[in-house]
C-alpha cells in the first residue's frame, strides 16, 4: 500500500480519516451516487428529528400554543384570519404540519432505533448461545425461532401489543405505549439476528483461535463476546440497517392502525392516520407530507442497507 | 269531477299494492359511527340505542320528523276531565308482536312497570306516575303525582315489550347497564315494530327484516324489506363507503366531506338543525378532583374558575374550523325547539383571555392546574376535534388538560358510575320542554332526579323551581318558573355549552326521507323514487 511506503517524518499508521477514505467500502460508496444521496437524506432526516425542538418553527403538541383559527391553512399560503404562514400547511387544530413531521420523525426514529437495538441484543445473544452450546439449547432456541418466523412480523407485534394492553392499567397505557411498541417490534424481529449469528458462530467456534482460547480455560462468555462476536459483526450490521427501515415501517403501520403511540405524541404513522380523514375533502397536505417523509426515510435507509450488504459480501467484490 | 270514497280507497289500495310490489326486495344498508348500546329498550336513554329500538319496538306515542306527537300503539290520549291527575290511553287493536303474541293493555302496564325499575334509565321520564292500570284490554290509565299535563311528551322513547315474552325469557328486570350485566333482551328483541331482528353482533352488524304482520303496513311506505346496519368508526371510511356504493344511507357524514358527497351526483345530503346541544360538564361537588394536581380543594367548585373557562372557549372558532360551519354556537344547553329557550341566554359572547386569567388568579390558580378531560370519539359530530380544540383554549389560561378520548360505550359506563371529572356530553330534548333538561341534568342527584347530573351541582332554589313544573298547569306561570330556573343555571355556569348540532343525512338520491330533528331515522317512512 502506498501510504506505508513513506519517509520517516510521517506516521507509519495512517490517520483514521485516511483509512476510511482509502477503504474499499468508501470507494464503493463514493462510486454509487444513489447511495450517496440516500445516505445524505437519511442523515438530514435523522439530524432534523434529533434537533426538532430547535429547528421546528412551532411546538405542535403544546395545546396552549395553538390557535384554532389557523386550522386548515394550505401549504405556502397566508392564513386569512391570523396572517400566519406555514410551509407545509396546518391540520384541523391549527398545528404546523412541518413541525409535526419533525417531532413525528423523532418518535418514529426513536422507536425504530430502540427496537432494532433490542432485537439485536436479544437475537445476537441467543444466536451466540445456540451456535456455541449446540445440543438441546440450540434446538430449543432455533425451534422457537422457526415457529415465530412462520408468523408475519406485524401479527406478532399486534399480538404482543394486545397482551400488553391487557396487562398494563389503562391510566399508564399512554405513557408506556412507546416502550410497549419497542418491545413488540423488537420481539417480532430478533429471529433474523439469531439465525445469522448462530450459523457464523458454528463455523467460527471450530477455528484455531477459539480452540486456543478454550485451551487457556477462558470462560465461555468471554470467548463468545471477546473472540467470536467481533468476527460475526459484518452480517449483523447489514441486517440491522435493513431492519431499521422495516422497524420504522412496522411502527408506522401499527400507529396507522391506531394501536401504536398515542395521538398526543404522534409518530409519522399517526400523522398519516389523522390526515387521511381529510383526503376526500381536499386537505391533502395533512397526510401527504408525513407520508412523503416516511417514504423517503424508509427508502433511503433501505438503499443504504442494500448497498452495505453488497459491499460487505466478498463474493460480489 | 267527484271522487267517491270507494274510488279513493280502491285507488289507494292499488297504489299501496304497486309500491309494495315494486319495493319487495329493497335492502337498506345503513351506517353510523356508533352502535346501539343494548337492545334492552329501557336500559339506556341514549340516542342511537333508541334509534335502533324504534325500528323493532313501538312506543305509545312518537314524534315524527316534523316534531309532532304521532299515534303509535296508542290511538288516542287525553287527561280525564273529572280527574286532572289521570291520563287515559286508547290502544290500537289487532296488533301482534313479532313472535305472535297479541298486544293488549297488560303489555303496556308491564312495560311501564319495567321501565320504573331502579335499573331503568327511562325512569326519570315517568317517575311521576304513581299508579298504572288496565281499564280493559285496550284502555290504559295512569295516575300521576299531581296533574302532569306534559306526561305524553315523555313517552316518545318508551318502548312496549310483551309481558309473555319477557316472562318466558326471564327478562322482566331491566339490564343493569353500568354494572355490565346482561339479560335475554340485550341481544334478542320481540317488538310490535315494522322490522324484526334477524341477527346482531354488537359493534359489527345488525340485520333486520320487514315484519309483514306490522300494524302499519298500509299507513307507512314500508318499502325497505331488509336493513343492514353497520357502525363504521372512521369518518373517511364511512364517506368512502357511501361514495363507492357499499352503503345507501349514512346517518352522520363527516363535516369535511359533506361538500364532496353533495357534488358526487347520485348522493343527496339532507340537513336540519338537530335537537341536541353539546357541552362540557365539570364535577363541582367533590372535595378534590380525581385527576388534578390540586390537592385538598376542587378548582371547579369555584365559580370564578368556571367563568374563566367559559371566557376562554372560543365557540365561534370551533364552529368555523372544527365544524366547518355545520353547527350553531351555543350559550345554553337547550336547542331552539325547546320551550324555555331564550335567544338572549343562547347568545355567544366573544372570548376574553385576559379577563379569564385574572379570574384564575383571583381564585388562587394563577399558575393553573391540571385535569383530565374525557371525551367520546364516536358519538357526536367531530367530538374528538372539539375536545382537542377546547384543550388548547383552556391551555391558554393555565388549565392544563390531558385529553382521554375513547368509544362511547366506555365513556357512558364510566360517566354513569360517576367517575369523571371533566366530560363531554350531548343532550337532546325529546319532550321539547326545559323540564327534561332540568330533571336529568341539573336537579340535585338523587334516586328520582338528576339522573345525568354528574356535576355534583346542587342548588336548593333551583330544585324548588324545577320541582313545581310537572304539576303547574298554568302555562304562563310555568314559563316564568322555567325562565327563572334558567337564570340560576346561566349565572352559576354549571355547564360549558359549546354548540347545537346541525344534522346532515347523506343518502342515495333515489331515497326519500325527512331528517328527524332527534337524529332518529325511522325506516318505515323511507321511500324510493
Amino acid at each position: 500500500m502506498t501510504t506505508e511506503q513513506t519517509t520517516g517524518d510521517q506516521p507509519l499508521r495512517p490517520s483514521l480519516w485516511r483509512r476510511i477514505v482509502d477503504s474499499d467500502l468508501f470507494y464503493s460508496f463514493i462510486r454509487s451516487p444513489v447511495v450517496v444521496v440516500s445516505a445524505v437524506l437519511t442523515l438530514i432526516i435523522v439530524l432534523a428529528a434529533a434537533f426538532a425542538p430547535w429547528i421546528a418553527p412551532h411546538t405542535p403538541f403544546n395545546p396552549a400554543s395553538l390557535n384554532l383559527m389557523n386550522g386548515f391553512t394550505p401549504p405556502f399560503s397566508v392564513n386569512e384570519f391570523t396572517g400566519d404562514v406555514f410551509i407545509f400547511g396546518t391540520d384541523s387544530q391549527g398545528r404546523d404540519v412541518f413541525s409535526a413531521i419533525l417531532y413525528g420523525a423523532r418518535v418514529s426514529l426513536l422507536v425504530g432505533f430502540s427496537a432494532v437495538a433490542f432485537a439485536m441484543i436479544l437475537g445476537v445473544g441467543l444466536g451466540l448461545l445456540a451456535g456455541y452450546k449446540g445440543g438441546w439449547v440450540d434446538s430449543l432456541i432455533m425451534r422457537v425461532a422457526d415457529v415465530q418466523l412462520s408468523f408475519p412480523a406485524i401479527l406478532v407485534a399486534l399480538m404482543i401489543f394486545g397482551v400488553m394492553r391487557g396487562v398494563i392499567p389503562p391510566q399508564q397505557q399512554d405513557q408506556l405505549a412507546i416502550y410497549v411498541l419497542i418491545l413488540a417490534i423488537g420481539l417480532s424481529d430478533w429471529v433474523q439476528y439469531a439465525r445469522t449469528v448462530r450459523s457464523s458462530t458454528m463455523s467460527e467456534k471450530n477455528k484455531e483461535y477459539v480452540q486456543a482460547a478454550r485451551l487457556f480455560s477462558i470462560p465461555a462468555p468471554a470467548i463468545l463476546f471477546k473472540h467470536i462476536l467481533p468476527n460475526v459483526t459484518g452480517p449483523i450490521l447489514v441486517i440491522a440497517t435493513i431492519g431499521l427501515a422495516l422497524a420504522i415501517i412496522l411502527e408506522s403501520t401499527l400507529s396507522f392502525l391506531g394501536v401504536g403511540v398515542p395521538a398526543t405524541q404522534p409518530s409519522l404513522g399517526t400523522l398519516i392516520r389523522i390526515g387521511q380523514d381529510y383526503l376526500f375533502s381536499g386537505e391533502w397536505w395533512i397526510t401527504i407530507f408525513p407520508g412523503m417523509t416516511l417514504l423517503i426515510l424508509a427508502l433511503s435507509v433501505n438503499l443504504v442497507g442494500d448497498w452495505l450488504r453488497d459491499a460487505l459480501n466478498p463474493k460480489l467484490r | 269531477m267527484t271522487i267517491t270514497p270507494r274510488a279513493l280507497t280502491t285507488g289507494l289500495a292499488t297504489a299501496v299494492f304497486a309500491l309494495s310490489a315494486a319495493a319487495s326486495a329493497e335492502t337498506l344498508r345503513w351506517a353510523n359511527v356508533g352502535d346501539s348500546l343494548t337492545l334492552d329498550p329501557h336500559a339506556q336513554n341514549h340516542g342511537q340505542t333508541h334509534t335502533i329500538a324504534h325500528q323493532i319496538y313501538n312506543t305509545l306515542i312518537y314524534s315524527n320528523a316534523a316534531g309532532a306527537q304521532t299515534a303509535g300503539l296508542a290511538t288516542d290520549w287525553y287527561i280525564l276531565d273529572d280527574e286532572p291527575d289521570v291520563w287515559e290511553f286508547t290502544l290500537r287493536e289487532g296488533v301482534t308482536f313479532h313472535e305472535g303474541q297479541a298486544f293488549t293493555a297488560d303489555d303496556v302496564v308491564f312495560s311501564f312497570e319495567r321501565a320504573l325499575h331502579a335499573n331503568s334509565d327511562m325512569r326519570p321520564l315517568i317517575n311521576t306516575i304513581t299508579e298504572i292500570w288496565a281499564e280493559d284490554d285496550y284502555t290504559v290509565r295512569m295516575r300521576t303525582d299531581g296533574p302532569n299535563p306534559l306526561l305524553a311528551n315523555n313517552l316518545t322513547n318508551l318502548f312496549i315489550m310483551s309481558r309473555e315474552w319477557a316472562e318466558a325469557n326471564d327478562a322482566t328486570v331491566v339490564q343493569d347497564f353500568s354494572a355490565g350485566e346482561e339479560n335475554y333482551a340485550v341481544r334478542n328483541a320481540n317488538g310490535t315494530g315494522p322490522f324484526r331482528l334477524v341477527s346482531r353482533e354488537a359493534d359489527v352488524r345488525t340485520e333486520m327484516e320487514r315484519f309483514d304482520g306490522f300494524w302499519g303496513m298500509d299507513q307507512y311506505p314500508m318499502e325497505v324489506s331488509r336493513i343492514v346496519f353497520t357502525p363504521i368508526q372512521s369518518g373517511s371510511t364511512r364517506a368512502a363507503a357511501l361514495l363507492s356504493g357499499e352503503i345507501d344511507f349514512l346517518q352522520d357524514p363527516p363535516v369535511q366531506d359533506v361538500n364532496r358527497l353533495e357534488n358526487s351526483g347520485d348522493i343527496v345530503v339532507r340537513n336540519a338543525p338537530q335537537n341536541r346541544s353539546i357541552f362540557f360538564g365539570m364535577d363541582q361537588g367533590r372535595d378534590e378532583l380525581r385527576t388534578s394536581d390540586v390537592e385538598g380543594e376542587n378548582p371547579f367548585a369555584d365559580r370564578r374558575v368556571r367563568e374563566a373557562m367559559n371566557l376562554a372557549v372560543d365557540r365561534n372558532a370551533i364552529q368555523r374550523i372544527v365544524m366547518r360551519g355545520q353547527s350553531a354556537p351555543a350559550g345554553m344547553i337547550a336547542p331552539s325547539f325547546v320551550n324555555g329557550y331564550e335567544e338572549e341566554l343562547d347568545r355567544v359572547t366573544g372570548t376574553n383571555t385576559a379577563r379569564a386569567r385574572e379570574l384564575m388568579a383571583e381564585a388562587g390558580y394563577a399558575d393553573g392546574f391540571s385535569v383530565t378531560m374525557t371525551c367520546t370519539n364516536d358519538r357526536y359530530i367531530e367530538d374528538e376535534g372539539i375536545c382537542q380544540a377546547v384543550t388548547g383554549m383552556l391551555g391558554q389560561i393555565g388549565v392544563n388538560v390531558r385529553l382521554n378520548a375513547r368509544p362511547n360505550s366506555i365513556h357512558f359506563a364510566e360517566l354513569q358510575n360517576g367517575e369523571l371529572d371533566f366530560y363531554l356530553l350531548g343532550w337532546g330534548v325529546p319532550t321539547l320542554d326545559s323540564h327534561y333538561v332540568f330533571d336529568f341534568l341539573l336537579e340535585t342527584k338523587t334516586d328520582d332526579s338528576g339522573a345525568w347530573n354528574f356535576t355534583g351541582w346542587s342548588n336548593e332554589e333551583f330544585d324548588a323551581l324545577s320541582r313545581q313544573l310537572p304539576t303547574e298547569t298554568d302555562l304562563e306561570r310555568r314559563n316564568a318558573l322555567i325562565a327563572e330556573a334558567w337564570r340560576i343555571v346561566q349565572d352559576e355556569i354549571v355547564y360549558l355549552p359549546i354548540h347545537h348540532q346541525v344534522l346532515n343525512w347523506a343518502m342515495r338520491s333515489n331515497i326519500e326521507m325527512d331528517v328527524h330533528p332527534e337524529d332518529q331515522p325511522m325506516i318505515k317512512y323511507l321511500s324510493f323514487n
